[in-house]
């Protein structure tokens, strides 16, 4: 997937991680996984994610592959992001994970 | 006219109470028709043409629709602009494929992906994509046909019916919706009970009408009726409506009591957000929570900390009131790859409940602990399900006070909670004062089925399946009994406890503390409250 473009490109900046709990009640459904996604397309960093130790990263900005995650209450997820605005883009998401996807914008 | 009546009187589900009397209109889920296929790019035109216009659509339905209804198609219109989503659609035209077959082929995938997986929520899921395939489809076919044309305060009736179906139809003069197929938990079943539109499924078949009377308390729809029908039904109706609004002031009243003793009623909850009842705020507690739900497949069970989170949210959202969980209660009608047996010739007779937990003390273990810890949060019971002796009870003490030890070794804060049992078994009801467990529910849906010897899930045993039988009530009664002598809480959780008609049975063979599901408090709390002042049930 492109997303392996985060582990070879080193040209495009440096690449940014967090790690943060999904505390929602259940888990990375329909509501999150838009909210995310919508989030995530707002920078131009590539960004991906993935449960803590799952084998592959998966696109961000993918609400279906979000979705596929099925990552669930209390599980870990971890982000990665890579190009100009990564530092922001994985602090932004780590953010609206930990704040439980709030209603009010951002 | 008589005999018409009868012939023209179906019976469903309920999936949302309330009446409606009005025009019977048939609705169909919005089938495409066929249409012909042009070359690859002619086709890659056509399909993105469509998904921006589906996408438009649904956007202005989402404005229209506002709240949960929005965040719902919310999910759809960001599908549609998913490029890892439609890739592969257009993938498939580029090998020749047609625009409609390329599409539905790529989401009937993630339809089986979504169905594949144990988990409820996402299956559900499956049919906002339903919805969107046939959307986009219904554009292709060239059938642009936007808003249905149904008069207001109608009866709809449908096959099923996907969610933009039911948020395109004007609801706001009443009507009802009556399903041949389709069930309680469905998306648009959440959408119709938010609105308050009664919607009564799995109808059958049932044929055409000018007009309907729906009752989704009852679960009829009769169809061309009589005025002596026209009259009963609108009877029900009024005494539907004053009930509804004395039992939703009944409910910020603070106890209920039954001759002067204070009834305690809570809640049952499946996973956590069913905490987001409305009325789940009026309990005094809750009576069961299942954790199972944690056990929702995805291959590995659930780690210690993950159930914690769970647990801890819900003692937090109680603050002082009881909260009771019951371990693992997997097997029977209840299977688990990687937990529950394989080929059990008779699982309801099985390794279920606490009898598997016991035979995999690593797993069981990983539970005791999360509860332990979540356990200094709160007023926390833990319940032991499926207990036939006392030996039972007493090895799942000796494992909850390990892992108390265990923890409190390595610094982390945890403590040993009330533990009691769930009575289900009936040679636990009848052998109950060997137990020496802080409290005792009585399972009545097991408990019944054990004691009849009736398979609960099997409608041809429905007649038989009564938990009310003089059997039943003696082991209840008996459990009670002990309860009182022994000063022991007792509760009842099974499904009874939510049924109006067996209140009055319940309260006088000793019950003081019922646990009921959180849509049924209200009623609960009424009848409590009429049976109280004298008045009869239900």
């Amino acid at each position: 997937m492109d997303m392996d473009m985060l582990e070879t490109s080193k040209t495009n900046g440096e690449a940014f991680t967090g790690t943060v709990r999904l505390i929602h009640a259940v888990g990375m459904h329909a509501r999150p996984a838009v909210k995310l996604t919508k989030l995530a397309k707002r920078f131009q960093a590539h960004v991906a994610i993935r449960v803590e130790g799952a084998a592959d990263w998966i696109n961000a900005k993918s609400v279906a592959k979000v979705m596929a995650l099925r990552a669930a209450h209390g599980s870990m997820i971890e982000i990665k992001a890579l190009g100009e605005d990564a530092q922001a883009a994985v602090t932004a998401l780590v953010d609206l994970v930990a704040a439980d996807f709030p209603e009010a914008g951002h | 006219m008589r005999a018409d009546a009868a012939r023209l009187a179906f019976r469903g589900r309920t999936a949302s109470i309330g009446f409606a009397h009005g025009q019977f209109v048939r609705v169909d889920a919005g089938a495409s028709g066929k249409r012909a296929a042009g070359s690859p790019a002619e086709e890659a035109e056509a399909f993105r043409n469509a998904a921006h216009a589906a996408s438009r659509q649904i956007a202005e339905l989402a404005t229209v629709a506002g709240g949960e209804a929005a965040q719902i198609l919310e999910f759809q219109v960001a599908l549609l602009e998913d490029d890892e989503f439609l890739d592969p659609a257009f993938g498939l035209i580029d090998d020749g494929v047609a625009a409609d077959a390329a599409f539905s082929r790529i989401v009937d995938e993630q339809i089986a992906d979504y169905n594949s997986a144990p988990d409820e929520y996402l299956q559900a899921r499956s049919s906002d994509l339903a919805d969107l395939r046939d959307r986009v489809l219904r554009i292709l076919g060239g059938g642009e046909s936007r808003s249905l044309s149904v008069p207001q305060g109608a009866v709809v009736c449908a096959d099923d019916l996907p969610p933009s179906r039911f948020l395109e139809i004007d609801w706001s003069a009443g009507g009802g919706l009556a399903l041949l197929r389709g069930s309680p938990a469905s998306h648009v079943a959440m959408l119709a009970r938010a609105r308050g539109i009664p919607m009564v499924v799995q109808l059958g078949s049932v044929p055409n009408a000018s007009v309907a009377l729906l009752d989704g308390e009852g679960a009829t729809l009769e169809l061309d009726p009589g005025a002596e029908q026209i009259g009963l039904f609108e009877r029900r109706r009024e005494v539907h409506r004053k009930n509804r609004a004395s039992a939703r002031a009944i409910l910020r009243r603070p106890a209920a009591s039954w001759r002067g003793e204070r009834i305690r009623l809570l809640i049952n909850i499946q996973r956590v957000e069913d905490l987001d009842h409305v009325d789940a705020q009026y309990a005094d507690g809750i009576g069961l929570m299942r954790s199972e739900f944690l056990l929702d497949g995805r291959g590995a069970l659930p780690d210690e900390e993950e159930q914690y989170q769970a647990y801890d949210s819900v003692l937090r959202w109680a603050g002082q009131r009881p909260v009771t969980i019951r371990t693992f209660d997997a097997g029977g009608d209840k299977p688990v790859a990687g937990f529950t047996p394989e080929r059990e010739a008779n699982p309801f007779l099985g390794l279920r409940g606490l009898r598997l937990c016991l035979s995999r003390p690593d797993i069981f273990a990983v539970q005791l602990r999360a509860l332990a810890r979540a356990a200094v949060r709160g007023n926390l019971k833990v319940m032991l399900p499926m207990v036939t002796a006392p030996a039972e009870l007493e090895a799942a003490r000796k494992l909850f006070a390990e892992a108390v030890a265990s923890l409190q070794a390595r610094g982390v804060a945890a403590m040993f909670p009330e533990l009691g049992i769930m009575v289900e078994v009936p040679a636990a009801a009848m052998a109950i004062a060997d137990f020496k467990a802080a409290f005792f529910s009585i399972g009545s849906n097991d408990l019944a089925q054990y004691v009849l010897a009736c398979d609960r899930s099997n409608g041809a045993l429905a007649s038989l399946m009564d938990p009310l039988h003089p059997a039943v009530m003696e082991l209840i009664a008996r459990t009670a009994e002990h309860g009182r002598r022994s000063g022991a809480s007792v509760s009842l959780c099974g499904d009874m406890a939510s049924d109006p008609r067996s209140i009055p049975a319940l309260l006088d063979c000793g019950l003081r503390e019922l646990s009921v599901n959180a849509s049924a408090l209200a009623q609960i709390k009424q009848t409590i409250d009429r049976l109280s002042s004298g008045g009869s049930g239900g």
